[in-house]
């Protein structure tokens, strides 16, 4: 085990994915010898050449677009939105055309092979046009995967997964912590599963879920309970599309309570879904509503970035009034 | 200094250029009594070649002529036409190696005749039976076929376009001597697709065919109200490609123009762009009548200019083509289209299984749980689901 921080973590298994597959390529806005603008692909023009990891003019719906026909060809393709707030001009491109190359063409061609990685999120003093956190646009649409890592040990095996997973991939990284997060990370090559959750703690009274840079949050806000005596169960659902029903609806039978946590803004946010779906599955389970602690209905803020976001505390008040409900 | 222009003089009073600046030429072979132009570069073609140019677009006047006629039956729900543009078609894939691929837009059911996708193939697709490659999931002439190279069409207009240069690069990379042709109209060279796709492949470097039919109209927008510039062609040298236009009624013209194309590209690995004008003799496609935005003399104007007329009448001069032969090729393939019909129509849909099928390499856990309930709800009332009741 090496300690690292995210963005080395996610350079290794650029570096380790290429290493063990010629077809792959890297491409996208300054991602060639500059190495992307936060370096994710540092050294990658320089160990594998001009051609496997190269710059693009700068057009993210050209960059889905050829990143399709690329792996429709049969190549893999790891294409880099420089953020995930400019994903926007590919849409296009990934929900009508990625999204669907497989079942319209009833599997003549698909575009296994493809994977998007794009920085997300907010807690950067980034304003609107570099804090967002897109993912629930995409949820939406069979066809793709949806992944977000914690942290630089979830990242490289994520990555590894999400590059070899048989189908499109949107991989969201936090980037708030590219450079914050640092832990021990598996030397060489290993995979985390992808659609599966994970339990990272155990706990009796109430289950709270969250993914990505969240993660960090409602860990601080559940050691807050702890020493109210709240016992929390905290899950990190990691793939948002598939998601991991059974392990969620699993602990929230146990615990009878769900607050669900994220970035993004809470109308239409993934939040919705889960609570939609635990409420079906474990409705005589529930003892109290479920609960979300999202980001505000508007556009990410700049000046007010501490106020818009579901923080720990907003969190840990969720959590004492989904308890004494 | 990276970002120089190419032209170094300076003038020193304001000066601005404008579409007539770029004297874009236009190729032709073929005159209109089938006899070629004095001087004219003929292509590399042969009376093998030529013969199986010619049926192809005969084959593809009567698949349009039936099909249009099926959809009028309301035997299909939609169709659109290649007539008018079948030189275009047909001449530019008639150009290619087998192993090149093809990215159509949706008019190009001639190239992919001309790959050898089959009469029952055709009428599978259209007709959405359990044959059908695509499973059913599109509309009416969304062909597509891996075993042929041709791309599965998709509906939204220009995705295609940087997709193709993706396949051209890949074809680059993997050392593949193949190039990649991507059609598409005029109106679709407004999308921004156009602009992504075209500038990668000149900037990457891609052996990628950019084959524009300028057919006229785009539904019903005619091109005065789709560009202001000088067509499609000048935008290919703007980015910095090689680029030609033709008349796209000219099978010969066509057929050089790709021929070079090709060779250019694989050489140079490099992207051409070429601009067909050509007219679209038919609607838009089987929803829309162009009685509505266009006059009858337009299309009588245009009707002397059949690209196919003009072929027959040069392979008649070559003593490749005779009239009873041509009578006969007709014949073959209206019994032969029609009988299609009548089978096709005949087999049953896909089977619901289906519909969870290649949305992933495998079906997830809510797929499997959403189609179970649907085929117990389906049970329940199995007169209101027809298609799939008898068989779940």
């Amino acid at each position: 085990m090496a300690q690292m921080n995210m963005l080395h973590a996610i350079n290794e298994a650029l570096s380790i994915a290429m290493k063990a597959d010629e077809r792959m390529v890297v491409f996208g806005e300054d991602v060639g010898h500059f190495g992307g603008v936060f370096r994710a692909t540092s050294g990658l023009q320089e160990q594998f050449g001009r051609d496997r990891c190269f710059n693009t003019p700068l057009t993210e719906q050209g960059i889905a677009g050829f990143a399709n026909g690329l792996a429709a060809n049969g190549m893999t393709a790891v294409a880099e939105i420089q953020f995930a707030d400019y994903i926007f001009p590919a849409f296009d491109q990934i929900v009508n055309e990625s999204a669907k190359f497989r079942y319209r063409s009833g599997n003549e061609f698909n575009v296994g092979g493809l994977t998007y990685r794009t920085p997300y999120g907010g807690g950067i003093a980034g304003g609107h046009y570099h804090s967002q956190s897109p993912e629930a646009y995409f949820t939406q649409t069979p066809g793709l995967k949806v992944v977000v890592p914690r942290n630089p040990e979830q990242a490289k095996g994520l990555l590894l997964a999400a590059i070899r997973d048989p189908n499109p991939v949107i991989f969201f990284e936090p980037k708030r912590l590219y450079r914050a997060s640092v832990g021990d990370v598996p030397e060489g090559d290993y995979q985390i599963e992808l659609g599966k959750a994970d339990v990272v703690k155990q706990g009796s009274d109430i289950t709270v879920l969250a993914w990505g840079a969240q993660m960090e949050i409602v860990e601080k806000a559940c050691d807050m309970a702890a020493k109210e005596g709240i016992s929390c169960e905290i899950i990190d659902l990691r793939t948002l599309s598939p998601w991991d029903v059974d392990t969620v609806a699993k602990s929230v039978k146990k615990t009878g309570r769900l607050v669900i946590n994220h970035e993004a803004p809470l109308t239409g946010g993934f939040a919705g879904e889960i609570a939609a779906t635990i409420q079906q599955e474990c409705f005589l389970y529930l003892e109290s509503p479920i609960s979300r602690v999202c980001g505000l209905d508007t556009p990410y803020p700049l000046i007010h970035e501490k106020e818009y976001m579901p923080d720990e505390f907003k969190t840990f008040e969720a959590i004492k009034a989904t308890m004494s409900f | 200094m990276s970002n120089a222009p190419l032209n170094n003089e300076t003038v020193h009073r304001v000066s601005f250029l404008d579409k007539a600046s770029l004297h874009i030429p236009i190729l032709r072979i073929l005159q209109a009594d089938g006899t070629t132009y004095e001087n004219a570069v003929l292509p590399v073609i042969d009376q093998e070649l030529a013969a199986k140019i010619y049926d192809t677009c005969i084959f593809t006047r009567v698949l349009d002529e039936r099909m249009l006629g099926a959809q009028r039956q309301g035997r299909i729900s939609f169709y659109m036409t290649c007539i008018g543009e079948e030189a275009a078609v047909v001449g530019s894939a008639a150009a290619l190696d087998k192993n090149d691929v093809i990215l159509a837009q949706y008019r190009e059911q001639a190239s992919l005749r001309y790959r050898g996708f089959t009469t029952e193939q055709f009428m599978n697709q259209m007709f959405s039976n359990e044959k059908d490659l695509g499973k059913g999931r599109q509309m009416p002439i969304h062909y597509g076929c891996s075993e042929l190279n041709y791309h599965t069409i998709s509906s939204p207009l220009g995705t295609q376009i940087p997709q193709a240069t993706g396949v051209a690069f890949s074809q680059k990379l993997k050392g593949e001597r193949n190039v990649t042709i991507c059609y598409f109209g005029e109106g679709a060279a407004s999308e921004g697709d156009f602009h992504a796709g075209l500038n990668m492949a000149a900037v990457l470097k891609a052996p990628v065919i950019f084959f524009c039919r300028n057919n006229g109209y785009a539904i019903s927008t005619p091109t005065e109200e789709q560009f202001a510039g000088n067509g499609i062609a000048s935008r290919g040298v703007g980015y910095g490609m090689h680029t030609i236009r033709v008349d796209g009624n000219d099978m010969l013209a066509v057929l050089a123009a790709t021929q070079q194309a090709r060779a250019y590209a694989l050489e140079n690995n490099a992207p051409v762009l070429i601009e067909a004008m050509t007219y679209r003799l038919g609607a838009h496609s089987s929803s829309d009548d162009p009685s509505g935005y266009r006059s009858k003399e337009e299309e009588a104007k245009w009707q002397q200019h059949d690209p196919v007329k003009r072929f027959k009448l040069w392979l008649i001069n070559k003593g490749w083509l005779k009239e009873a032969d041509d009578t006969s090729i007709y014949e073959k393939y209206r019994e032969e289209v029609l009988a299609a019909v009548k089978v096709a129509e005949k087999l049953p849909v896909p089977h619901l299984d289906q519909i969870i099928e290649d949305v992933y390499d495998v079906p997830t856990p809510a797929l499997k749980k959403q189609l179970k309930e649907l085929k117990e709800h389906i049970s329940k009332y199995p007169k209101a689901y027809p298609k799939s009741a008898g068989r779940l």
